[in-house]
């Protein structure tokens, strides 16, 4: 897996666009924010993510940055788990949260289901045999209610064998009193959560336009080869950018009226 | 005089007989129109005979009346649904109509004047049950993820309506063939803003009954809705402005200002009202009784309220609604909320069948002025605007929106704009000083019968016909609700990787804030801390025990015979089979000795509800135990093999029953002692639990040692989960501190 240049260019855009289905504008902004978080260099370890204060007092904290790291969703067939990540595993990551197009088949409305789900079921099934047993299941609860205060491991423990019998009844429909349900597999996972609608619900919004430029700008000099250190800028527009052009478009629009040259 | 004196003291004593009408009483004797008075008059020295009988109709003429009519209007309902064909086809309201219309007309016909839907009535008693209905049980989280589409629709929406209706019917009007140039804009434009509001009633009248799908059912009921603030002002506005004559800038502005003071003054009146009930419920543990009045009595008063500061009285009694439910829920018992749930439904649906009747009759009774152009054009216009408006507004809408409405969302939310009583009853309260008013009238009741009758009655075949989706009728899935609140953090937490504030942020930070300082000032007792998903857990058990009840066997939503030994992971060696035996018997005796014990429970008024509950589900927990345990005994004496035991060699077996999570309040849980060890491994000794109660323990011989735990007999009253899984007595001393802050 090669290392993405600093400064991307469009053919290589182009293709994650394609792979992943995020437009340029999109693919820049989530760029951006990908070095932000690794401080500039061309991978992200689980201790970038660690370090997000929004994250602190997220209850399934570990399952979500585990789920970058996991490569089962790089969609690649590849299995287990990797220490660090590219920017374009990230983006494969991230498109999982895409909204489907407006125009869209029912068959690739199906298809999309099915890839959020699997993400869903792959954060679940830690082992990775396939199926989520009854102590990967408990230990999800668990997590969901650690953090609101709950009142001990017994509630966790028994909502989720609750859960794990409706899942039961509903897959197996009858089962002899010594035979043994393993696990929750995908096709019974699809089962139990086709009325949930997950298409249209495990969506963010991804920014089409990059206010990011417009604050939190760092500037730093070379100098015969060295790099100076950053400074944050918080005045001014970015070179380059539209808004510089758009601003000085208006503030010498005066002149141009009285001088007709 | 000495015989009106007589009569005075012997009418009071008279007995009531069982005509239905209470024969005289004493003070209106002077006032009767009776036959007595003249008699009396008449004769003073000779004694009449005693009247048994007597009618004095004027004393309870008005209740009586009143009486009358819902009667009539819910035999009509009752009618309706006896004739199958008819339901299928035609909207209640239409039928209703028509009734209306049939019972106006017979008055007329009699020569009385038929009683026209007084504005006042309407405001104040028909349609505030409605609305705290609909606020009361507005599904959240769907309202909630589309209240900017809500807001858009609800006050541009109408304001494009109004503006444009108003302004094509003032081109109309200038036109001399039809004949009303007398019309002025101001006019014109009040006419708009009257006619131009999406009306909740009929689209809670019609949606009921179509099952559409929850994106579009919120759409447009949540239009209808919040688009009364906009329409408040709108007319107050344009009614002032037409006795004055002229608009200013000024006017203009003070009028956006009133807008967003209307709207917010009523939410935060509502939200006000809301929390002060919430607050009230928190202390109503000892007179549960009363509960269900505190929440209607509160909104009410909001409603009346923000009336009173010609604040909007809808959206008062949806913020409160909306702000008391979550608390008042988790205060109250379980019989007040069906209480409320059903007192709120029964006076919904009361009032808007009175509301159609009487639309109806007034229909035959008003003043009408009938100008054909005027009234086609209206009719016509409202449509186009309508579907112009949705067309346009969901253009720019779906630019913002995540999940985009489609061309049959739109196709449905524009058809599904229909006006109703609330229309009327704006026109009805037209000064009559007002020239064009019968005309106003005359086209409001037509825009209200074509949207009610043709878009009511099309709507449903329209639906089929374009494979709209419809309603999933899903029952509450333990799954589904585990799997929502792991959605919500996830795309929380994304978002934070993401780096940008969206809205499943803010909404987490709510949650926080909520959770923090506001549960804990309205929520009784230590409840405010149980998060939700255990609180659902607790509902759809309790649903389920009350199931067990009314159908006397287990519920049907597992219907298998899958239980958690199917799903643990097994362990172990059996025990034999004479200790099986003792154990049975041991068990059953136990089990009815508890029956009896909480059967014996003292009636009190106060404490009705309670008692009555808590039986209910123990009684259910006991006979599912019961069941249970009679058909899978065997199954169940397992001991674990891995489990790590603090004191050496004494293991502890849990009894595990399916589905038996959380029993705040008793629930037998038997617990297998084996005592220590090798020497003695079939040694069972039984324990039996039941929390605050004297516990019973029956111990079966064996090597007493450790038998007699008790520490495990007293219990919390909050202890959730006994009896599934067996963290081994270590952990339950641990457990003894139940929350576990975060």
């Amino acid at each position: 897996m090669g290392a993405l240049q600093s400064l991307p260019d469009e053919p290589e855009y182009r293709d994650l666009s394609e792979k992943t289905g995020f437009s340029f504008e999109q693919i820049g902004i989530l760029h951006k924010r990908f070095k932000q978080l690794s401080h500039n260099e061309d991978t992200l370890r689980r201790d970038d993510l660690n370090t997000i204060p929004d994250l602190s007092c997220n209850p399934i904290r570990t399952q979500i940055i585990e789920a970058f790291f996991d490569k089962r969703n790089f969609h690649q067939n590849g299995e287990g788990t990797v220490q660090e990540i590219s920017f374009e595993e990230f983006l494969v990551v991230m498109s999982h949260f895409r909204p489907p197009a407006l125009d869209m088949t029912e068959e690739q409305r199906e298809i999309i289901r099915r890839e959020k789900l699997r993400f869903l079921f792959n954060m679940h099934d830690t082992d990775n045999d396939g199926t989520i047993t009854l102590e990967e299941y408990r230990h999800v609860v668990e997590e969901l209610l650690s953090r609101s205060g709950a009142l001990g491991k017994e509630t966790a423990k028994g909502i989720a064998d609750a859960a794990m019998l409706e899942v039961a009844s509903i897959s197996m429909g009858h089962m002899e009193p010594d035979e043994f349900y393993e696990g929750i597999t995908f096709e019974h996972f699809l089962k139990i959560l086709k009325d949930i609608e997950i298409e249209t619900r495990m969506n963010i919004r991804f920014l089409n336009m990059d206010t990011t430029n417009l604050c939190n700008r760092t500037q730093s000099v070379r100098v015969n080869g060295c790099l100076s250190g950053e400074l944050s800028s918080s005045t001014g527009s970015p070179q380059g950018s539209v808004f510089s052009s758009l601003l000085y478009t208006l503030y010498t629009d005066g002149c141009r009226s009285q001088y007709e040259n | 005089m000495s015989v009106h004196a007589l009569r005075k003291s012997a009418s009071s004593s008279f007995v009531f007989v069982g005509i239905g009408l209470p024969i005289e009483a004493s003070a209106p004797a002077y006032q009767s129109h009776g036959t007595e008075g003249s008699h009396l008059t008449n004769i003073t020295n000779t004694k009449k005979a005693f009247p048994v009988l007597a009618v004095n109709y004027e004393h309870v003429r008005k209740p009586f009346e009143i009486a009358l009519w819902i009667l009539l209007a819910l035999l009509m309902k009752l009618g309706f649904h006896l004739i199958p064909r008819l339901s299928a086809v035609v909207p209640e309201s239409c039928l209703l109509i028509v009734v209306g219309l049939l019972v106006g007309g017979l008055i007329k016909v009699i020569g009385e004047e038929p009683p026209v839907l007084d504005s006042q009535l309407f405001f104040l008693c028909l349609l505030p049950p409605i609305i705290l209905d609909a606020g009361y049980f507005l599904p959240i989280r769907p309202f909630t993820e589309n209240v900017g589409t809500i807001l858009v629709f609800a006050v541009i929406g109408t304001l494009w309506n109004a503006f444009f209706m108003g302004g094509l019917l003032y081109a109309l009007c200038q036109i001399e063939s039809v004949g009303l140039s007398g019309v002025d804009l101001l006019a014109c434009l009040l006419f708009g803003s009257i006619v131009s509001a999406v009306d909740p009633v009929a689209v809670l009248a019609v949606f009921e009954e179509i099952h559409i799908n929850e994106l579009v059912h919120i759409l447009v009921f949540g239009e209808s809705l919040l688009n009364d603030a906009v329409t408040v002002v709108l007319y107050n506005l344009f009614e002032e402005f037409s006795k004055v004559g002229t608009v200013t800038v000024l006017d203009v502005f003070l009028g956006v200002v009133c807008f967003f003071v209307v709207s917010l003054g009523g939410v935060l009146v509502g939200a006000i009202y809301g929390f002060l009930a919430a607050f009230t419920s928190r202390f109503t543990s000892h007179t549960r009784v009363i509960e269900p009045l505190f929440v209607f009595l509160y909104s009410y008063m909001a409603y009346l309220s923000s009336e009173m500061f010609h604040l909007s009285g809808i959206m008062a009694l949806i913020a409160c609604g909306v702000v008391m439910r979550p608390y008042v829920e988790a205060n109250i018992s379980h019989k007040s909320y069906t209480t409320i749930k059903y007192f709120l439904k029964m006076w919904s649906s009361v009032s808007e069948t009175l509301i159609f009747i009487f639309l109806g009759v007034s229909t035959v009774a008003g003043p009408h002025a009938w100008n054909w152009t005027f009234v086609i054009t209206t009719v016509i216009l409202c449509l186009v605007s309508r579907v112009l408006g949705v067309i346009g507004l969901t253009f720019i809408i779906n630019k913002f929106r995540i999940v985009k409405l489609t061309k049959k969302d739109q196709f449905i939310v524009a058809y599904g704009g229909l006006r109703g009583a609330i229309a009327f009853s704006l026109g009805y309260l037209l000064s009559n000083s007002h020239q064009m008013r019968n005309l106003f009238l005359t086209a409001i009741i037509t825009v209200i019968f074509f949207t009610v009758f043709v878009q009511g009655m099309t709507i449903r075949p329209l639906v089929e016909l374009l494979a709209v989706k419809k309603k999933k009728e899903s029952k509450p899935s333990i799954n589904e609700e585990i799997h929502t609140e792991f959605l919500d953090h996830l795309l929380t937490g994304v978002e934070g990787v993401c780096g940008h504030y969206g809205h499943y942020h803010w909404k987490e930070k709510l949650n926080r804030f909520n959770k923090t300082y506001v549960k804990r000032w309205l929520i009784a007792g230590e409840n405010f801390k149980e998060p939700e998903l255990i609180a659902f857990y607790r509902k759809m058990e309790l649903k389920q025990a009350i199931m067990m009840v009314e159908s006397g066997q287990l519920p049907s939503v597992l219907p298998s015979t899958i239980s958690m030994q199917n799903i643990q992971p097994r362990a172990i060696p059996r025990v034999s089979k004479k200790r099986e035996e003792e154990i049975r018997r041991i068990l059953r005796a136990n089990l009815q000795n508890n029956k009896q014990k909480m059967r014996s429970r003292s009636y009190s008024r106060h404490t009705l509800f309670d008692a009555d509950e808590e039986d209910d589900v123990s009684e259910v927990r006991l006979r599912k135990t019961k069941m249970e345990m009679e058909r899978r005994m065997s199954h169940y004496l397992t001991v674990p093999a891995n489990r790590e035991s603090p004191r050496p060699g004494v293991r502890r077996v849990r009894f595990e029953s399916d589905n038996q999570v959380f029993s705040a309040d008793s629930f037998p849980t038997v617990h297998f002692e084996q005592p220590s060890p090798p020497s003695t491994p079939d040694a069972v000794s039984l324990e039996e639990e039941v929390p605050k109660r004297p516990s019973l323990k029956a111990d079966i011989e064996g090597p007493r040692g450790n038998a007699s735990d008790n520490h495990q007999g007293e219990l919390d009253y909050q202890r959730l989960a006994r009896c599934l899984s067996d963290p081994g007595p270590n952990k339950d001393k641990e457990d003894d501190d139940p929350f576990m802050s975060c």
